[in-house]
């Protein structure tokens, strides 16, 4: 038989970004024995890549901001599927959470006054992101790492978990591979948090890094936790679209949010066209009110004027530019403008240094003087494990998740600023969950059976003579994804997915590893690919069942919100059977929360 | 330099092995517009040598993952741009020499994470007030800025050259330190760490790690050079030991 290493801590956290690190610091706080995974080294994670902000109601700069405005934002934003509750404490904690970081050494950028200063964002109604330049997720990751390593927790760097192990219906640890020499380890674990991320490693195009292969989802799939609202994946409207190599970075919102305008080839300023008449009067009625709100918000003075319209939601943005493009408006390589060149070039590079080093150096565009070229970037999934909001608790027991991984919290279209604060309230949440949970807990057994069957499966790519290689199948599937299941959806070519789908997972069973165990990235991606293959197969399913078009997911076939489908998430479980993919109704939001829309005037 | 530049083939020299030795394998790569050295190890992997090991996380110069030397230089092999190599040379792909290799342009960096460890906390004095000016926090944010790519630590001569690891924190730590040290409100003394533990005397300042610094921190001047002051302030200067004889204080 095969050796692996056993270790053991009352509470296991998967993923080192923000929810691990802020659930890692919480569960340690508590006075559990903490062990914290990470494929990367620590302070890699994808938090790092996030630029613009983190929402909070601190009301440092629109003094009229509030939860309440927050939490409708929110809702809003995510076209009411979002679980209310989730929403609700995300929207009163966060304040605390960045005030929490400050305490803890971070250094946001500041109001004239001394106080942490917010910028605009889209879909948020008040200045509301707490910033540092645009390098807002390095300064949380760096502080969280800096408060996490004197606190004694145990961080396990640049090793992949590969499954979960339960005794009976609980949580009993999980097992995983050493990427820098391929041996084995078994956690032993009274409770497990899952805080892996995101999926986007399924798409051609895509902000993500190689990590976010839908490590977490498949993993709690497979143990038998629910997931919910897979269909939902964020096409971020402004990635980079040349040159190749570079197709997908991320161009932070931020540069909307200091004032950059979208222009088609033609040279119209596009979006007024696509505001949804419902939200149009949040936005400024012309070119002339639009500037009056950029200089105003220079200047650092409270307005009357309303945000320009590229300051509209995610999703409205990604179809709008899609569409620009689509129809024959795009520019030379195959995307919009995007310019911020006529403000003056210091403040463009004090408020955004990263994405002018990025576009000179990666694609010789200055920023200051040019615009960008920028489209569409698969960059976030809204959907994840199921969570008990205060606990962050899955349907499995011991079993915990927060952050991207999880789901709920966002409904179908997260607004830009509200994934770092997702993570330090739901972080924290979990991390508390499960080391209550473990206080409670034994240590449970794990089955040698299942670990020796695990091992065999890890190495079983070794010991064929032939097969394709990995990189190829992962190719396939982004080509698919990418294909069939991207911004605009249809039955037809959803089917043709899911078809795709079951002819990857035959060959998936092929692949061939040259090589030895030692760091070999091809043998690594085997594994990432058996998770991939799952998150993507739930996102077709879920796609194909929600027959509507509702925040981030749009079937052309459908192109109109269901008010029967807006009462529903699509939940995502292993059958004896393979997947089964059904709705379940979205939990009541109680009267005092109903309330806050009637004062409002707004329709729930 | 030209974004417009597609076309032909470039030729990699790229380091194979582990920690008992290994050499350099030759591969040719078609070149894109743009392409940068990352994108041909990707190809490489994808087309000729799926087990080449290489780390790498953004591909967009924001987690410091890729370090490597490229042609002889420190760099991320995400900003290197194969356009601005001359097209009818090889280019030479090895691991970052100061650390030991794991497998090709792997190396073993966790001595970095233990000194970190070791670098006394952020401690915000008890009395102070949560407000601060950006004036304040120009030069802190500056520091902040680092991605721990440990380009630094790895042209560091003294790291390097002299191997003296056990005596000293490096560039990338005392980056950190002064990122701390320069916090408006922080209260906690490093000078002791600094001088004893972190080395600081070490450094001769020859600017190797500003030369190379991705973020362009200003490592030498901006970081090192006043902390070298706090502490022959501290510790060597006449006037003040006595000020400190009498009155019991650190600092007047």
């Amino acid at each position: 038989m095969e050796p692996y290493e056993t270790r053991e801590h009352d509470v296991l956290v998967i993923g080192a970004g923000g929810a691990g690190l802020r659930a890692a610091i919480e569960a340690s706080a508590m006075g559990c024995s903490v062990g914290l995974v990470t494929k990367s080294l620590l302070g890699k994670a994808h938090t790092v890549m996030a630029e613009g902000g983190v929402a909070a109601a601190l009301a440092h700069v629109d003094p009229q901001d509030g939860w309440e405005t927050h939490f409708r934002d929110t809702m809003k934003g995510g076209s009411f599927l979002n679980h209310w509750r989730m929403a609700q404490l995300h929207a009163q904690e966060a304040p605390d959470r960045v005030r929490e970081l400050e305490r803890w050494g971070a250094l946001f950028d500041r109001t004239a006054d001394g106080r942490i200063l917010q910028r605009a964002f889209g879909g948020h109604t008040w200045k509301r992101l707490a910033h540092v330049g645009d390098r807002t997720g390095l300064e949380m990751i760096r502080t969280l790492q800096d408060k996490g390593v004197h606190m004694g927790i145990e961080v396990y760097m640049e090793y992949t978990i590969t499954r979960l192990f339960k005794d009976g219906d609980r949580i009993a640890g999980a097992f995983a591979y050493r990427r820098s020499t391929g041996e084995f380890v078994l956690f032993r674990a009274k409770a497990v948090v899952i805080a892996t991320g995101g999926v986007g490693k399924g798409y051609r195009i895509t902000s993500n890094s190689w990590e976010y292969t839908g490590d977490g989802q498949a993993l709690a799939f497979e143990a038998g936790a629910e997931l919910i609202d897979m269909e939902f994946v964020q096409f971020h409207p402004t990635g980079m679209v040349w040159p190749p190599g570079v197709m997908g970075i991320l161009v932070t919102e931020g540069v909307r949010g200091e004032g950059g305008i979208l222009r088609n080839a033609r040279g119209e300023r596009f979006m007024w066209k696509y505001l949804p008449e419902a939200r149009r009067s949040e936005y400024a009625a012309d070119e002339d009110e639009a500037r009056r709100w950029v200089e105003a918000a220079v200047a650092g003075e409270q307005t009357q004027d309303r945000r320009p319209p590229e300051l509209s939601t995610r999703d409205n943005l990604a179809r709008a530019i899609y569409t620009e493009v689509k129809e024959g408006r795009g520019s030379p390589h195959g995307g919009v403008f995007l310019d911020i060149s006529y403000l003056p070039a210091e403040r463009v590079k004090r408020k955004l240094p990263s994405m002018y080093h990025q576009f000179v150096e990666l694609a010789d565009v200055d920023i200051t003087k040019q615009p960008m070229e920028v489209g569409p970037t698969t960059h976030y999934m809204m959907g994840g494990v199921r969570v008990e909001p205060d606990t962050g608790a899955a349907t499995v027991k011991g079993l915990f998740a927060a952050g991207e991984a999880a789901g709920g919290m966002h409904g179908a279209n997260r607004l830009g600023g509200n994934s770092l604060s997702d993570l330090l309230v739901f972080g924290r949440r979990a991390g508390a969950g499960a080391a209550e949970y473990a206080k409670g807990a034994s240590m449970a057994q794990v089955s040698q059976a299942e670990i020796e069957a695990e091992m065999r499966d890890l190495l079983a790519p070794f010991e064929r003579t032939q097969g394709e290689s990995s990189y190829e199948l992962h190719q396939a599937l982004q080509d698919l994804m990418q294909g069939h299941v991207g911004i605009f959806r249809a039955e037809a070519e959803l089917e043709k997915a899911l078809e795709g789908l079951g002819q990857l997972r035959r060959r998936w069973a092929q692949i061939r590893v040259e090589g030895s165990r030692t760091y070999n990235p091809g043998w690594h991606l085997v594994r990432d690919l058996r998770n991939l293959l799952v998150v993507s197969e739930a996102i077709t399913r879920s796609a194909l069942l929600r027959k509507e078009s509702r925040g981030a997911h749009s079937r052309l076939d459908h192109p109109h919100p269901d008010p029967e489908l807006g009462r529903v998430n699509m939940c995502t479980v292993k059958a004896a059977d393979g997947m089964k993919v059904s709705p379940t109704p979205l939990p009541e939001m109680p009267v005092e929360i109903k309330t806050l829309f009637e004062t409002a005037k707004e329709k729930v | 330099m030209s974004a417009t530049r597609g076309g032909g083939e470039a030729l990699l020299r790229v380091f194979r092995g582990d920690a008992r030795g290994g050499q350099e394998v030759e591969y040719r790569v078609p070149i894109e517009t743009g392409m940068v050295v990352l994108d041909a190890i990707h190809w490489v992997q994808a087309h000729q040598a799926p087990d080449l090991a290489v780390r790498w996380n953004c591909k967009a110069a924001r987690c410091g993952s890729c370090s490597a030397e490229v042609n002889g230089k420190p760099a991320l092999m995400c900003k290197s741009r194969m356009d601005s190599f001359p097209a009818d040379q090889p280019i030479t792909v090895r691991p970052m020499r100061t650390f030991p290799v794991l497998k090709d342009l792997v190396t073993d960096v966790s001595w970095n994470y233990e000194v970190n460890k070791r670098i006394p906390a952020f401690k915000p004095r008890p009395d102070a007030e949560w407000r601060w000016l950006q004036s304040d926090i120009d030069r802190a944010q500056e520091f902040r800025k680092c991605i721990e790519c440990f380009l630094c630590q790895d042209v560091c001569h003294v790291l390097r050259s002299h191997e003296l690891k056990h005596q000293f924190a490096g560039p990338r730590f005392l980056v950190r330190i002064a990122g701390l040290e320069m916090h408006p409100i922080d209260g906690e003394d490093r000078a002791p760490f600094l001088k004893d533990t972190a080395g600081i005397g070490l450094c001769n300042i020859t600017q190797c790690c500003t030369e190379v610094c991705p973020e362009n921190i200003r490592i030498t001047d901006n970081a090192i050079i006043p902390l070298k002051e706090r502490v022959v302030d501290r510790f060597y200067d006449p006037l003040q030991m006595v000020w400190r004889k009498i009155t019991g204080k650190n600092t007047p």
